[in-house]
């Protein structure tokens, strides 16, 4: 473990030299500002951030596997995994410190977004806890995209095909398996819905915090990391 | 300090590296050498842990380099083929973020990094992003890393590919000067090169050492066919049966390239003698014009260059 904090801090600062990283915050921000101003900050406009949350999932489906593209495609592109992967460094630490580096800037991104709430804060009340509730569910499900994106940036040296792979795979988790839930019923209908992200969030955005809802990001999210190890070990099978 | 034994590595159906042994002791400058594709870096990434053999096994200071692969990895120093780098990052970025990797604290990554920038003439280059950096340049911090955590063992894949002459001849210093220090193995398909550097060389091509031993020994093994040159001028025929009736000649071959009234023939003496007393003294007894005679021994390129051509036929 005493690997996972230099790998963080390289990651990080990759993300901050990198001219993608600017332009999703760039993109993140004046498109959050426009639904903001249109939806919330309006007269007679509800003073909760719950409508801006619910954007989220679709925002964070185009945005975050561009962020998490490069992280491992990057190191098989340009061979730095032989080098990566020949010093005193286990696959765990590497994909734990490449992880952590992109939910640091996962936080600061969802951070520029506090902004709002003070606004909202200075017409109406805010109810803080219910802010609470809402930032963890985002940054839950923000850790859980990034763990996909992670993951399949592992399996692939070309960054698109790690992009477009995730972005798929979480559309059809948060958005097909909710609309699926909704037409089919009986057994079908609730494992459906238990697989859908959307259902997960969505009682955050409200303030509910339910134990299973954590659980599900936690252990997915989890789930993802370790095969994103799996896939990095896989080399040593070959 | 590295031993190999009947280490194999397969891609699919393909032999990459084939059986092959090998002993390194501590301290010696090991030049891998072969053409390219002869398994050089496979080989080279097993023992830096980076791909398992498919069979055999590889120690490196004692530790097997597949069940104690952490203990190979900080006793080693490696430069790969192509030198990878982080091109966004700084040279003294990018050596702190590996010395925190080989576990060095603030203090030891400090002196460290003085130690080996100046070690690889990069003192100046220090805050440069690597991106802006020359080839040869990012090949010194690629050698500045592998040196970093003055590690026992160094393997260097293909270190002066890419670079310009001076470049290529203060790598070689630089190589024979750690040598001093360091259990060297580097890979390489120039002989010359591996030649003047090198205390022992291991001959490899598809996956097989076809050779290894010391420049000199391997010298000896080829000297056997010192070949000598001469150019007469007289009726070819008869200089030809002439040379062909002295005692120790093996072979006479009449250059065909040379016309008009010189001929140039190629000689080749019975193991070491050298035959050019006795061939003169036969042009000069039947007065015909004698303006070269020179003897050529085998040198390891004619060596590298038949043994490889042969490996080629079967």
């Amino acid at each position: 473990m005493r690997n996972v904090s230099p790998v963080m801090q390289r990651e990080l600062g990759a993300f901050f030299y990198s001219p993608i990283a600017y332009a999703v915050l760039t993109i993140f921000l004046i498109l959050l500002g426009i639904f903001f101003t249109a939806t919330t900050f309006q007269p007679g406009g509800q003073a909760s951030l719950e409508r801006l949350a619910e954007l989220m999932p679709i925002v964070f489906v185009v945005f975050l596997p561009v962020l998490t593209m490069r992280l491992l495609s990057d190191e098989y592109r340009t061979g730095t995994i032989e080098t990566l992967m020949t010093a005193p460094i286990g696959e765990t630490d590497v994909v734990i410190g490449k992880f952590f580096g992109a939910l640091v800037f996962l936080v600061v991104m969802l951070s520029t977004t506090l902004l709002y709430a003070f606004v909202v804060n200075v017409y109406g009340r805010l109810d803080w806890g219910m802010l609470a509730s809402t930032y963890l569910g985002m940054l839950l499900l923000g850790a859980l995209y990034l763990s996909v994106g992670l993951f399949f940036s592992a399996c692939t040296g070309n960054q698109i095909i790690a992009a477009v792979s995730s972005m798929v795979l979480l559309l059809v988790f948060t958005f097909l398996a909710e609309y699926l839930a909704n037409e089919a019923s009986g057994a079908l209908k609730l494992v459906l819905r238990h697989l859908s992200i959307r259902e997960h969030f969505r009682g955050f955005t409200r303030g509910i915090l339910d134990g299973n809802d954590i659980v599900f990001f936690v252990t997915s999210t989890g789930l993802f990391l370790f095969l994103t190890v799996k896939v990095l070990e896989s080399r040593r099978w070959r | 300090m590295i031993e190999v034994k009947n280490l194999s590595k397969k891609y699919g159906s393909f032999r990459a590296v084939d059986n092959i042994s090998f002993d390194v002791d501590e301290g010696e400058i090991v030049g891998f050498l072969g053409p390219n594709g002869a398994g050089k870096t496979s080989t080279i990434r097993i023992l830096t842990c980076y791909h398992p053999a498919t069979s055999g096994n590889a120690t490196v200071g004692g530790y097997d380099v597949f069940t104690q692969s952490m203990e190979v990895r900080r006793m080693m120093g490696y430069l790969p083929e192509a030198t990878p780098l982080y091109p966004e990052m700084r040279v003294r970025e990018y050596l702190q973020f590996r010395g925190k990797l080989h576990g060095l604290d603030r203090g030891e990554r400090i002196s460290a990094i003085s130690q080996v920038t100046d070690r690889c003439w990069l003192g100046e280059f220090v805050d440069r992003p690597i991106g802006q950096l020359s080839k040869g340049m990012k090949q010194r911090v690629g050698l500045a890393d592998a040196l970093l955590c003055d590690p026992k063992v160094l393997v260097l894949d293909e270190p002066t590919i890419g670079l310009d002459p001076t470049q290529i001849r203060e790598t070689r210093n630089l190589i024979r000067q750690l040598g001093e220090h360091h259990t060297i193995l580097f890979s390489s398909h120039i002989l010359s090169e591996v030649e003047q550097t090198c205390t022992k060389i291991i001959l490899i091509a598809k996956g097989k050492v076809l050779a290894q031993g010391s420049p000199s020994e391997l010298r000896e093994k080829v000297s056997a066919d010192s070949k000598i040159f001469v150019e007469v001028k007289g009726p070819s025929k008869e200089i030809q049966s002439a040379i062909d009736n002295i005692e120790g000649i093996r072979e006479i071959e009449q250059d065909a390239s040379v016309t008009g009234d010189w001929t140039r023939f190629a000689i080749t003496g019975d193991g070491k003698r050298d035959v050019r007393e006795p061939v003169a003294r036969v042009i000069q007894d039947k007065g015909w014009g004698l303006r070269e005679l020179r003897r050529e021994v085998a040198s390891l390129e004619d060596f590298f260059v038949k043994i490889i051509a042969e490996q080629k036929k079967s």
